[in-house]
């Protein structure tokens, strides 16, 4: 098949799956939307919004608790998402699949129940420039508890990790590693195979934040190696407030509870307490329930259209949308690195990224502005913010035509 | 008038020409050496900080105003217009100003004694703000700066 030839059949599945989103049939000031702000949030296929508001009409009741039909059947779907994501990530153990409420919540679990208890004063760990501030605060503040110092790896001008910088600071001093698979600002994919293998020589474990990779990337966890990897229900087109923390079942086992309540325990007195196995030892008091099964539901989906197809087509409409987006004069790209996925951040001229956002958003094109809960990359690049366009399964060309027209508007109007 | 806005995506309504000649060519942009009074504004969700600073007579009219940082057009522009206005005027009439500014882009809380009693003049050119509350806050920014100022509040405010 030539490239013509596939891309049309691309843009034939893409016009399908785009059916099964319901808020993308909707117009904004006139215009139809043009949704590119995955990497903060995806919008729902039906099948998701279908199957969470069927478990609320008949099946809704506690989890583990009730000998009746409704809790029986809210138990059986809410263990079932966790069979589905086991095998969707490849999880050895269903035990290894914690439901939390996030990324963050899964990277502060990590933080608190797993490195608190060993750290010690002069202890360092090992982070990355390019991290999200959910995979760094976590760990400030843990070096706040114990005395360790948070080390950071530094990036090029490309967004790219100076991976000869991480070696030199890949030290037996390093207690632990925290690195993004995929930047949310720059859309950098990060060698963390690689990173996860000379972390291992040295017997230092390895977290993945994973949140802009699950929805754009078939992810192997035993392939990876990594310790733990964590990642968010809505950036992979499932209910916001569900989120995986993925952990080595040896290392959970040995890990404390991070917060104590109902469902954790085996037996409770005031001479003290059971905990529960794993993985309900980390899952204190009434979880979410309907989003869990929710986030089974979009496992589901994201399964029927293929990741390897998702990846295909989201790389061939990155490299459309940088090549178009290059032709403005006046653009300036942030973020050019070699291995890259769906994300693109730019500034226009000087217009303010909030101007262009409002001026986007005008023309029904959805955009995120600002500094992308990645401060530190935009001081980087000395720079309060930027746009930034990031794709999804969903998005096709035309999508990527209308913000080139919105931004010759925002151009024109600031010219 | 730029033809390609001559329908109804015409943005106008909110980048008014006085705000894109206030965002374009800022007036008294830069550190107020001898300042009296001075507070940062911080817009957490996009990361713009602004500080604005004030030399404020013994009798409390303003003598002095300017204003650094960076912004959104909205943002520098109110500031612009805001240190524009100010200078000149009495502390007291500056606060009936601020009040009127916070009334008309509906912000929650404002004070509503005495609406419409006060002449906006050039102000109204931010009245196309209103249909966008995502931006109200950056047109806010530097207004409460400027009321932290005169209050002498050391922590910077922020419109969050």
């Amino acid at each position: 098949m030539t490239n013509a030839q596939e891309n049309r059949s691309n843009e034939a599945c893409v016009e399908n799956y785009r059916q099964d989103f319901p808020a993308l049939q909707q117009t904004i000031s006139g215009h139809p939307l043009v949704y590119l702000d995955s990497a903060s949030s995806a919008q729902q296929p039906a099948c998701v919004i279908d199957t969470v508001a069927e478990y609320q009409r008949n099946d809704h009741s506690n989890v583990h608790r009730g000998v009746h039909t409704l809790s029986h059947r809210a138990t059986e779907a809410y263990e079932g998402a966790r069979d589905k994501i086991q095998g969707f990530i490849n999880a050895a153990s269903r035990n290894e699949i914690i439901n939390t409420s996030g990324t963050t919540e899964s990277i502060n679990l990590v933080a608190q129940s797993y490195c608190r208890p060993l750290l010690s004063a002069g202890d360092k760990i090992l982070a990355t420039e390019l991290e999200h501030h959910s995979n760094i605060v976590p760990w400030q503040l843990v070096c706040e508890q114990t005395g360790a110092e948070l080390l950071v790896v530094p990036i090029d001008d490309r967004g790219q990790l100076n991976l000869d910088e991480f070696d030199n600071l890949l030290t037996d001093e390093v207690r632990f590693v925290a690195i993004g698979h995929v930047s949310n600002a720059l859309g950098t994919i990060n060698p963390v195979k690689e990173i996860v293998e000379k972390a291992h020589a040295l017997d230092i474990p390895v977290l993945v934040d994973g949140a802009q990779g699950v929805p754009h990337m078939q992810i192997d966890v035993q392939d990876l190696g990594c310790d733990f990897y964590a990642f968010s229900g809505h950036k992979m087109y499932g209910p916001t407030g569900t989120g995986i923390l993925y952990g080595r079942e040896k290392l959970l086992e040995a890990m404390p509870p991070y917060k104590g309540g109902g469902d954790m325990i085996i037996e409770v007195s005031f001479d003290g307490t059971v905990f529960n196995e794993l993985p309900y030892k980390f899952e204190a008091g009434t979880p979410n329930i309907s989003g869990v099964i929710g986030l089974g539901a979009a496992v589901d989906y994201l399964q029927s259209v293929g990741l390897q197809q998702i990846a295909q087509h989201e790389s061939w409409l990155l490299d459309y949308m940088t090549r178009e987006i290059s032709k403005i004069d006046g653009i300036r790209l942030f973020g050019t690195a070699e291995n890259k996925a769906s994300v693109q951040s730019f500034l226009l001229d000087d217009i303010h990224a909030h101007d262009l956002g409002t001026i986007l958003d005008h023309q029904g094109v959805a955009i995120r502005t600002g500094h992308h809960c990645a401060m530190p990359v935009m001081s980087f690049f000395r720079i309060p913010g930027t746009a930034r366009a990031s794709l999804a399964l969903y998005n096709n060309a035309a999508d990527i035509d209308q913000l080139i027209v919105a931004l010759k508007k925002a151009q024109q109007l600031f010219a | 008038m730029n033809t390609a806005f001559d329908n109804s995506d015409d943005m106008r309504d909110l980048y008014r020409e006085l705000i894109l000649d206030h965002a374009r060519n800022p007036r008294h942009f830069g550190k107020l050496d001898d300042a009296t009074h001075c507070a940062d504004g911080i817009n957490p969700l996009c990361g713009d900080k602004l500080r604005l600073y004030l030399r404020v007579n013994e009798d409390q009219s303003i003598a002095a105003a300017g204003f650094e940082g960076s912004g959104c057009a909205i943002s520098v522009a109110s500031a612009s217009l805001l240190t524009d206005l100010i200078i000149g005027l009495p502390s007291s009439q500056v606060q009936n100003y601020y009040n009127a500014v916070m009334q008309r882009l509906g912000v929650p809380g404002a004070d509503d004694a005495e609406p419409g009693s006060i002449d906006l003049g050039k102000l109204k050119a931010l009245d196309g703000v209103r249909e966008y509350p995502s931006r109200v806050k950056c047109a806010t920014l530097a207004w409460q700066a400027m009321n932290s100022a005169l209050d002498n509040q050391p922590t910077p405010v922020s419109t969050e």
